[in-house]
């Protein structure tokens, strides 16, 4: 009976080894963790129960039947994260570079149909040279297969993916689909086709991490949402950023114990809107005084500067904060950051996370490359997603809301639910002096008179009360007692029952 | 008594001076600019009148201006706070044509200490001690010998046209003394033309001492005692405090009694100050004597315990002082920092911007700080860099160090750079809590410039205690999650790995009411604190020894900082802080590449092209920040390669311009 025992216990420690210990000194050599041991940094110490640790591949071809290693290139399972579960992937780039069999696939599809049966999250941890060469279509309809999977759960659970090794090819894919893609630098890549296809392809010459390093596709493509220094700092954040979530569309998002009291004052952001309406001012410094702790996670920090995306609490519970930021093109709608938005509000949607908008915005960014870019269709992203969201949606304009960018920012007319307004709010069709210029087109070149008239449009519209005489803005508050208006009006809308017309889908102008 | 009186300030000293008038039952009117329509002493005054722009040139300068603000809110009264127009006789005379009282001494003492020679003079006629020194033509060294004698070695020798110590030559004895007078002379007449030459007392280890004296209109003059401001900056006090730990009784008083003499000499009324140099021998030289109310007053006042500034209003009311000298008594002693917002890790570059968080400490017997500052305000680039002036108290020099300590540790401040860390590290330099002060003490201690306080075994070990305190904190926090399918393991069960400085320490944390035990290292430790998550500060005790650290959360663990030491501190449970070991080593990007924008801005300018060869000292950009353009030089030569900012840009701090090859 003990040799019984003792077998499986011999069959853990090989499968434990993986590729073995040559190739984990090599990963480590590389700054990078085993597969197990990112587990291990992600996971609750103890909490992970292993599936498919024996599992093989069945490739015969290539002298492949000689080489194989139990558990074929990745770790599956489920654990918990501060105690609530999660399901859980992690490629393991010690056997066959990580690459992806039929099997491989096989046990990353069981984790996210158990994970979509019981509503847990999936997190995968990517390491992998690509598709397994040597089974051909198999590898590819294994790629596919995890697909439809990562198609169908979106919506459903939450999907997070952590890029820590190489992603390349087909593979970009399945963490494309997922809700977050967090990059460590100098170690993680991701692109559809190589520095060295793209070389013979058109010519260019460049490097790996130019190409589809976090860098690149936390500033330039937002592929990725975050950039962490490193493996280990990558989970702790993931952790981090876990406790915000709901596990699953059918769950209210998490409320944690606060420390952070719902009245809390903060007297200085009845100054932090400048006198002069051309000065900028960060917005977040706004966010870190209202939410809980002054504690923010920000996603995709270097994209789209302009427009702020982010978790944080408020007396506990999860908000999602979309906020323009007057310190970078003075906060206005552009292609990027209509897209930047929209996604966040279409994922807090999902997930019945609260939507708090902080607004500061001029209107659109002129120009041919946005017109020829098509901004038309990328604004209309961040109009619809507003617009067809049925979480609590709170709406505070510290400054501009002009044009049309009013009308998108969560605005009363898209079932905004509580729209406050600050006093320095101007809510406008434009700035005074292009309205004045066409309002009065004929006293256009008496620079006196256009002056005059400037201001006088400034004194009607430079302030939030107009919109609120025809209850546009549902209260104007001071600025330091943001936060408490916002905490009541959140316990408020807990019982907020709002549903969309049934539909098979929607037809979002992707 | 006023019943209304005009504060010709700003900042923190108008502030203070409303306070008192408060306290008095005299209404206060502020006077401001445009940068200051928000500010704090234009809230706290009664009414307040705008006076121009700016510039202190077109505000707070103009005497004009202010003496018709007094007029037009039927003010009394005008107190001229310090700097600006405190020592202007002209508008004395303004104010005093005007019908109005100026709160401060005569026209007369006030020129009369004005003029660097007249003063001099009628100090050496009251008897008071002053540096010897002789400046004329000298015939030989022979001659120069024989006066270097008459004033005693050690000497110092230099063409009395150069400026500053330039060509300045120190004598210790006759030989030295022979050659250092042939250089200067002829140096002197080389380089200037002029061969007067000077020869003063060289004072080795010198101290500033000043003295504070209190007079009334009926002719009493008081001292009340002294003031230690040896801790400068290129002149620039930076720290006070009264007593001073150098002087005894007995120089005491004949300190006071010399700057009394002076000051009947020219009929002194109000606050005034005599500034002494101290030498090691506690010979002490007069300087030059303030007519006005010093920036380092609080510290004479927590002593004393009286009121300066209610003691001037009452003098320049016409009331006596109603003291003497045996009723001023000297209790305990009183610290003084100047909260500058400057960078002491960028040569104390000044730095203005929004205040986003400002928390000082609260207040208390033994703490005070008086501000003009709140959070949310904009400190501008148009005025004194200070912002507040922390005072503490203790029974001995001691405990009010010990107090100040906790004091800086407790002051958090955000937006813009300020120099509390480097007033942290002073006030734990164990020269400094020896006394052993001097007007060089900076310039010895940190004669590269500041890099940081120095670690300390205590700083140490309340860092990594914080840090588990912290930690274990937000771990129990984290362990109450909704919707958990296991519990989590108790804070108490685990072990945990507190790294600091490439030292890693195992440590077990048992939570108790109100605290923590700490068994770190095989010893246990006894913690207090009632932080909870959020808090800026962590303040605690560590078995009853009191530990105040400031608080930044990082990706991975804390930013911890006390006594301008700031370390990064992370707690790990074991199997993780053993992984680290397979992390990679990030160099930090060097810098000496890149130019750099040193503040936010716009770009205005681009000065030079890729593949430029520039020198050191050459304009390679412009940026504008609040109104004011910077020219950002090369540091060094070099070959731009890129640019990466164009014109019209808005940039971040440490936002890459250009980069060098």
């Amino acid at each position: 009976m003990k040799e019984i025992l003792k077998e499986l216990e011999d069959r853990r420690a090989q499968a434990r080894l993986g590729g073995g210990q040559k190739r984990i000194d090599a990963q480590h050599a590389r700054g990078k963790l085993t597969a197990r041991e990112r587990i291990e940094v992600l996971l609750d110490e103890g909490s992970f129960e292993e599936m498919d640790m024996f599992v093989t591949h069945r490739c015969t071809d290539f002298g492949m039947e000689k080489m194989s290693y139990p558990g074929d290139g990745v770790v599956t399972g489920s654990g918990t994260i501060n105690g609530r579960l999660v399901y859980v992937f992690s490629q393991d780039f010690t056997v066959f570079g990580g690459s992806l069999s039929e099997t491989h696939a096989q046990k990353i599809c069981k984790v996210m149909d158990m994970a979509m049966r019981v509503g847990a999250p999936v997190i995968g941890l990517n390491d992998s040279g690509g598709a397994r060469i040597q089974e051909g279509v198999a590898s590819l309809a294994g790629y596919a297969d995890v697909f439809q999977r990562n198609v169908l759960a979106s919506g459903v659970v939450p999907q997070i993916s952590v890029i820590m090794g190489p992603c390349a090819g087909g593979a970009v894919y399945s963490p494309a689909m997922t809700d977050m893609i967090f990059m460590v630098k100098d170690s993680s890549y991701m692109f559809v086709t190589g520095p060295d296809v793209v070389k013979t392809v058109t010519n260019e010459v460049v490097t790996q991490e130019e190409l589809g390093g976090a860098i690149t596709h936390n500033t330039k493509s937002a592929v990725a949402d975050k950039a962490f220094e490193n493996d280990v700092e990558a989970l702790m954040q993931t952790r981090r950023m876990f406790d915000f979530l709901s596990l699953n569309n059918r769950e209210a998002a998490p409320v944690r114990p606060s420390f952070d009291g719902a009245d809390r004052v903060e007297l200085s952001l009845d100054s932090v809107v400048p006198s002069n309406p051309n000065k900028p001012y960060d917005m977040h410094e706004v966010i870190e005084k209202i939410v809980d702790e002054g504690d923010f996670f920000e996603l995709q920090p270097l994209h789209a500067r302009n427009m702020i995306i982010g978790l944080a609490r408020m007396e506990g519970q999860t908000v999602g904060i979309v906020a323009n930021q007057p310190m970078v093109l003075a906060g206005c709608l552009d292609i990027d950051s209509s897209k930047k938005a929209a996604r966040f509000v279409r994922f807090c949607d999902c997930f019945n996370i609260p939507i708090l908008t902080l607004v500061d915005v001029p209107g659109f960014l002129p120009g041919t490359a946005q017109e020829h870019g098509g901004i038309i269709k990328h604004g209309a992203k961040l109009l619809f997603a507003f617009g067809e969201a049925t979480v609590p949606k709170i709406t505070v304009i510290t400054r501009k809301a002009y044009g049309g960018a009013y009308d998108v920012m969560s605005s009363k007319h898209l079932r905004g639910d509580m729209n406050y307004a600050w006093p320095t709010a101007e809510i406008a069709v434009m700035g005074a002096k292009g309205a004045v210029e066409i309002i009065y087109r004929a006293e256009r070149d008496d620079a006196d008179k256009i002056a005059e008239r400037t201001k006088a449009y400034e004194s009607h519209f430079a302030n939030p009360f107009v919109a609120a005489s025809k209850g546009f803005i549902d209260e104007v508050i001071m600025p330091h007692s943001t936060r408490k208006r916002i905490c009541r009006s959140l316990q408020v809308l807990k019982t907020k029952s709002l549903e969309n017309p049934w539909k098979k889908h929607d037809n979002i102008p992707l | 008594m006023f019943e209304k009186i005009l504060i010709a300030n700003r900042g923190e000293i108008a502030c203070r001076i409303i306070k008192t008038a408060k306290r008095m039952g005299i209404r206060t009117v502020a006077v401001y600019s445009d940068a200051d329509a928000d500010a704090l002493h234009v809230e706290m005054a009664d009414e307040h009148v705008h006076i121009g722009e700016a510039p202190a040139a077109q505000s707070y300068l103009l005497a004009d201006k202010i003496i018709k603000a007094a007029k037009d809110t039927g003010a009394q009264a005008i107190h001229p706070g310090f700097g600006f127009l405190s020592e202007n006789a002209k508008f004395v005379e303004a104010v005093e044509a005007a019908g109005l009282v100026f709160i401060g001494p005569t026209i007369h003492a006030i020129s009369a200490m004005g003029d660097k020679i007249e003063s001099k003079r009628l100090a050496q006629k009251a008897g008071v001690s002053t540096v010897p020194g002789y400046i004329g033509e000298i015939a030989d060294d022979d001659e120069a010998v024989k006066i270097a004698a008459d004033i005693g070695y050690p000497v110092m020798i230099k063409a009395s046209a150069g400026g500053g110590g330039k060509g300045m030559r120190i004598a210790w004895d006759e030989e030295e003394c022979r050659e250092g007078f042939l250089s200067a002379r002829s140096e002197a007449r080389s380089s200037f033309g002029d061969e007067r030459i000077f020869i003063e007392k060289y004072i080795v280890e010198p101290r500033h001492i000043e003295i504070q004296i209190l007079g009334d209109s009926q002719g009493t003059v008081l001292y009340l005692g002294e003031r230690e401001c040896s801790i400068q900056r290129r002149h620039q006090k930076v720290i006070e405090e009264a007593p001073s730990p150098f002087i005894d009784e007995a120089t005491r008083k004949a300190m006071g009694e010399q700057a009394v003499a002076l000051s009947k000499a020219v009929d002194y009324r109000s606050a005034g100050t005599v500034e002494f140099i101290v030498d090691k021998d506690r010979n002490f030289y007069f300087l030059e004597m303030n007519t006005r109310l010093q920036v380092e007053h609080p510290v004479t006042e927590m002593i004393t315990g009286l009121d300066l500034v209610e003691q001037m209003i009452k003098v320049a009311a016409g009331q006596p002082l109603g003291m003497t000298q045996e009723d001023i008594r000297l209790t305990g002693w009183a610290i003084e920092s100047r909260i500058y917002a400057e960078d002491p890790y960028r040569n104390f570059l000044p730095s203005i911007g929004r205040l986003t968080r400002y928390r000082p400490p609260a207040e208390t017997g033994s703490v005070r700080n008086d501000t003009g500052v709140f959070e949310g305000a904009e400190i501008s680039m148009y005025y004194d860099p200070m912002i507040a002036k922390l005072a503490t108290w203790g029974e001995t020099r001691e405990a009010a160090l010990a107090e100040m300590r906790t004091s800086l540790d407790q002051f958090y401040i955000r937006g813009i750079a300020h120099n509390i860390p480097f007033l942290g590290a002073v006030m734990a330099h164990p020269r400094f809590a020896e006394g052993r002060l001097s007007t060089n003490f900076i310039a010895e201690e940190y004669p590269d410039g500041f890099e940081g306080g120095v670690m300390t075994p205590e700083i140490e070990l309340a860092m990594r205690a914080a840090a588990c305190f912290i930690h274990a904190v937000e771990t129990s926090r984290d362990s109450q999650m909704p919707g958990r399918i296991a519990s989590v393991a108790a804070v108490q069960s685990r072990e945990w790995i507190i790294h600091l400085d490439d030292s890693h320490v195992s440590a077990r944390i048992y939570p108790s009411q109100g605290g923590a035990t700490l068994v770190m290292g095989g010893k246990s430790f006894e913690l207090a604190s009632d932080w909870t998550p959020g808090k800026t500060v962590f303040s605690g005790t560590i078995d009853g020894r009191p530990v105040t650290l400031e608080l930044d959360r990082l990706n991975m663990g804390y930013q911890l900082s006390t006594s301008g030491v700031s370390k990064t501190v992370t707690v790990l449970p074991p199997h993780v802080d053993r992984l680290m070991t397979h992390m990679p080593e990030k160099v930090e990007a060097d810098t000496s590449k890149f130019l750099l924008c040193p503040m936010p801005g716009l770009v205005v300018a681009i000065n030079v092209t890729e593949g430029d060869e520039v020198k050191a000292g050459q304009a390679l950009a412009v940026v504008e920040a609040m109104k004011m353009e910077n020219i950002l030089r090369a540091e060094r030569d070099g070959t731009v390669s890129a640019i990466k900012a164009g014109v019209g840009d808005s940039l971040a701090v440490d936002q890459v311009i250009l980069e060098f090859e």
